[in-house]
């Protein structure tokens, strides 16, 4: 049997597996929807109500709600899926990374043209490298 | 016959796209990454392929949760643009190539690569940013399009050995088709990123550079990173490189390096790009 690996040794990083899928399938599906420009609509007018059609959990509605893009993938989204909530947004992957960085859009902008994050120190928690 | 001419590698970014969709080319953060294309679009303008083999992972666009599929064949006679949000790209349907769809897929199942058939497809940015680069503007394609879709999305990806063995296989069943065609065949994705969590923005020049030399000149070599190091060292999105390894088996054995180019960064991305003609 092939092992899997120590995903959760890599710093910030989740990984989608087939078990996050499944917890994620409703939240990641209602993304999904945000593609057919009436449903954006419909969103946009009540996110709650439109969210409340889904048979999401709360802490993944909360998520939506509160655009904590690390709470909604904690939860089980993607962030191609959740692309799809801040494309209606209006806003880019930039901006919901600085958003998952903890960064303003300004300051994470600044230090991609710096170069972007090192490596180092970014690898593995256990080796500290 | 038709004939594998040259291979091409690209990343895909969206906000790419979303510059030339605006008119921004020239500004200041963009025009230094449009630069490193301005030679390939030239010597595309010069090479035109009669169809092009395009290597690329789609983003939750066609393929939500229900079905996943590893590797997935367009074999329609055009592919809608995908609205993934904020309406569809601004570009051309993209033209395929159904004959050579056809005969593609049924040769890969036969040799035991087994692909997902799509007879309906909306291609997103992953497959229309690279056309963009390549072909600027154009009222309709100059090109027949044949896409091929890996998952990246959910883990596990193909292993980069089984991609690069696909490539491979491709080469062969393009060497096969009767039509006298010029084909291309373009990996797309890449280089490091992650676009996901508290390390987002990751970006590692040193590890995309070495793919840049090894893709050239030891692609086997390349065959051995796994998952796991593609995630500590080219960030989770970096796994995208996958796609690069089949435009490579592709090409066969010996490559002609015709331009390369790096640059950091588009939004949150390492943008590589190799124009390779086959040996």
């Amino acid at each position: 049997m092939a092992e899997r690996p120590d995903f959760d040794d890599i710093p910030g990083t989740t990984v989608f597996t087939a078990e996050r899928s499944r917890q994620g399938f409703h939240l990641n599906q209602f993304c999904m929807s945000l593609m057919k420009p009436e449903n954006r609509a419909r969103f946009k007018a009540n996110e709650r109500a439109y969210l409340d059609e889904w048979p999401l959990t709360e802490a993944q509605k909360a998520a939506v709600l509160a655009r904590d893009y690390n709470a909604a993938i904690a939860e089980g989204g993607n962030i191609y899926f959740l692309a799809k909530i801040f494309a209606t947004d209006g806003k880019s992957f930039a901006d919901a990374a600085a958003n998952m960085t903890g960064m303003t859009p300004e300051a994470y902008r600044d230090m991609m043209l710096r170069g972007g994050r090192s490596p180092e120190g970014n690898r593995s928690i256990k080796e500290g490298r | 016959m038709a004939r594998i001419t040259a291979g091409v590698t690209t990343s895909h970014v969206p906000a790419i796209g979303a510059a030339i969709d605006r008119g921004e080319t020239a500004s200041d953060y963009w025009a230094p990454l449009f630069a490193g294309y301005e030679w390939s679009r030239k010597w595309m303008a010069a090479n035109l392929p009669d169809v092009v083999v395009l290597v690329y992972n789609d983003h939750a666009s066609n393929f939500s949760l229900e079905v996943i599929p590893t590797f997935a064949i367009g074999c329609a006679e055009s592919y809608r643009i995908a609205d993934e949000g904020f309406g569809p790209r601004p570009v051309p349907e993209v033209p395929g190539h159904a004959d050579l769809s056809c005969h593609l897929a049924e040769q890969l199942i036969l040799e035991e690569f087994d692909l997902t058939v799509v007879n309906r497809l909306d291609v997103d940015h992953g497959l229309t940013v690279p056309m963009s680069l390549l072909f600027g503007q154009p009222e309709a394609w100059p090109v027949r399009v044949v896409p091929i879709a890996v998952n990246v999305v959910q883990y596990p990806q193909p292993s980069g050995r089984r991609c690069y063995e696909l490539g491979k296989a491709i080469g062969r069943a393009v060497a096969s088709f009767p039509e006298d065609l010029n084909v291309q065949v373009w990996g797309t994705g890449g280089m490091s990123h992650q676009l996901q969590g508290p390390r987002a923005g990751f970006i590692n020049p040193a590890f995309d550079n070495a793919f840049l030399d090894r893709i050239v000149d030891d692609p086997e070599a390349l065959t051995h990173i796994g998952h796991l190091e593609y995630l500590r060292e080219a960030g989770s999105e970096g796994i995208e490189l996958i796609m690069w390894l089949i435009m490579r088996g592709a090409l066969g054995e010996r490559v002609n390096p015709l331009h390369r180019f790096y640059h950091v960064p588009a939004s949150n991305t390492a943008v590589g790009h190799l124009v390779l003609e086959a040996g």
